[in-house]
């Protein structure tokens, strides 16, 4: 019992202050999207798509900050307008590496131009952006932007839930899902047009570089967890909003740690985990599979 | 005109920086023209971002940001090389979420590295996006050394690797070691990131390294007439960006990427209409068209 009083005195202290409160609170909504949209990413080996649209997100953002717009409007726009013409270009709604890679290289050189042009133009005042666009900084979040990012991870949450079970079918299996009259082609493309939302709103938390973390990790964990969907998107969410609550923690009690590399640390080390119980778990039935895989092996040797 | 470029080259540190970029782009041209046919783009991205918390941690530790970038692109390219191989589609799914967990954890890492260093926020944008404009004569001899190391290396290799990215099955079936290839290729391609890295900055070594190669594959499927292809535009693109950099405030990054990709979005043009044009025409012979 008495342990128990310098923990619940450090949590008071971690939400005495507005700052981390509005962290907590944006932080929710975006690993629950971050989660909720990650599990598809994952499903659908579109990893490469969520990495192309965090360097999008950070052309934009920058865009918009040279330009003189808030920098959320160059954020959201420039993902969801890249996700879907990504979705339009390719093939059934599936982008192919190299036009991903290839978007994206000049992306970043577009974003590096813009960078230059706003620190020029702002008289070292704003010299930051760069490095808050790229690694986020979800402790100076405005108690607004808070609240937007919590609504707007809602909302993710919200459509994922409303597409989950078709985009499910046409992720597993794209051809009897389109032959059974599922909608692919415009499924796929709302998707994408999701994870442009997210990649924007995780931006803001864990900066552009490092949001596949939080996309990826998680989902991935997921995944080598369990195969039924329901409960692989849930864990998912879970895991997603654990990290970013005990990253956002870590780093309060630990001031020389940035949120976002605290954040990124739990998702990886979650996903780690993750593996290794899932590897001894496999161990396990391999030991047990030992003696059919054998005789399987032997006629395979004949 | 000529007079302006002769005061270019009056310089030191532009000929220093155009020494390097013309290593650089043979070697990440040569290198890429391998990997996209190979399909590892994604697996080059990765090593290129991995280089950046080994550069921020060996200036962290007071070391050599060189040293930092060959350790951990040939490390990570090990690493890689090495991990067992994706035989199903669902192994390619995890094997590419393990990726990019590891690429965010990467620069997360690099991250902490540069905070740690005290916040030194315009070390980390050259780490990122490089600084082609300051480069001495020993980088410039220490690249080149490397760079032909690993095109000897590459030359070497190039034959059975092209056999094995075109049909692994086949190859593995004619002898050919295709993972040991697979391995080898990969390292290679660590070390020609760990030098692009130095020069153009970890975020921006893709543009080097995938858009020339692709424009490449998009012109010609001829392996020799192709790297030659990848090569040449990588050069001509590297030149002009470092001429364009020099009379404008702007970064060199900037009009590399741009530049290679105008050459890669004009090559898919020219081909998209030119196999327009071929398929109409050969409408009237039914079932000619591909």
């Amino acid at each position: 019992m008495s342990s128990l009083v310098p923990v619940l005195a450090s949590v008071t202290s971690i939400f005495s202050h507005s700052f981390m409160r509005d962290a907590f609170l944006a932080g929710t909504g975006i690993g629950a999207s971050c989660g909720l949209v990650g599990y598809f990413v994952v499903l659908r080996a579109q990893v490469f798509t969520g990495d192309a649209l965090s360097h999008v997100a950070f052309t934009g953002a920058l865009a918009a900050l040279a330009a003189g717009f808030d920098l959320r409007l160059g954020l959201f726009g420039a993902t969801v307008a890249v996700a879907i013409g990504m979705g339009l270009i390719a093939r059934s709604g599936r982008a192919d590496d190299v036009v991903i890679g290839s978007v994206f290289a000049w992306m970043l050189g577009l974003g590096v131009l813009f960078l230059s042009i706003y620190t020029a133009g702002s008289s070292g005042a704003n010299g930051t952006a760069g490095v808050s666009v790229l690694f986020g900084s979800i402790f100076g979040l405005s108690a607004g932007a808070a609240q937007a990012a919590a609504l707007i991870g809602a909302c993710v949450c919200l459509g994922i839930v409303v597409i989950a079970r078709p985009l499910l079918f046409t992720s597993i299996d794209e051809a009897v899902a389109a032959a059974a009259g599922v909608p692919v082609r415009v499924l796929g493309i709302a998707f994408l047009a999701l994870v442009g939302v997210t990649a924007a709103e995780t931006t803001q938390a864990v900066g552009a570089l490092l949001l596949l973390g939080l996309l990826a990790a998680p989902a991935a964990a997921a995944h080598l967890l369990t195969e039924r969907p329901l409960r692989g998107l849930a864990l998912s969410a879970a895991f997603a909003v654990m990290a970013v609550w005990a990253g956002l923690a870590l780093s309060y009690e630990i001031p020389s740690l940035p949120p976002s590399f605290a954040i990124v640390a739990v998702a990886t080390s979650t996903y780690a985990g993750a593996a290794a119980w899932a590897g001894k778990v496999r161990a396990r039935g391999n030991r047990m599979m030992l003696g059919s895989d054998m005789e399987s092996g032997l006629e395979i040797a004949r | 005109m000529w007079s302006s470029l002769r005061a270019l080259f009056a310089y030191p540190f532009m000929v220093n920086a155009f020494r390097a970029g013309t290593i650089v782009a043979i070697v990440s041209a040569a290198m890429g023209w391998f990997m996209v046919l190979r399909r590892q783009s994604f697996a080059g991205h990765t090593l290129s971002l991995v280089g950046f918390p080994g550069a921020a941690g060996a200036i962290l530790l007071g070391l050599s940001s060189t040293l930092g970038y060959f350790a951990f692109c040939v490390g990570a390219a090990v690493i890689i090389g090495t991990a067992p191989r994706p035989a199903t589609r669902a192994n390619y799914r995890d094997e590419s979420a393990v990726i990019g967990s590891v690429q965010a954890m990467a620069l997360a890492m690099g991250f902490l590295f540069v905070s740690l260093y005290h916040g030194n926020l315009n070390g980390l944008t050259s780490l990122l996006f490089g600084s082609f404009l300051g480069i001495t004569s020993g980088q410039v001899i220490a690249l080149l050394v490397i760079a032909a190391g690993a095109l000897i290396a590459l030359g070497l290799i190039a034959r059975p690797v092209l056999f094995a990215s075109v049909d692994p099955e086949i190859a593995a079936a004619a002898g050919v070691p295709v993972r040991v290839l697979g391995i080898g290729f990969i390292v290679l391609l660590g070390v020609a990131v760990a030098e692009t890295s130095q020069i153009t900055g970890s975020l921006l070594v893709f543009a080097l390294l995938v858009l020339p190669p692709a424009t490449a594959h998009v012109i010609t499927g001829r392996p020799l007439l192709g790297i030659a292809i990848s090569v040449v535009i990588a050069l001509v693109v590297t030149w002009v960006s470092l001429v364009i950099a020099y009379y404008t405030p702007y970064p060199t990054g900037a009009f590399i990427t741009t530049l290679s990709f105008g050459t890669y979005v004009a090559a898919r043009t020219v081909r998209w209409a030119s196999d327009r044009s071929r398929s109409r025409g050969a409408a009237v012979v039914p079932g000619a068209a591909s």
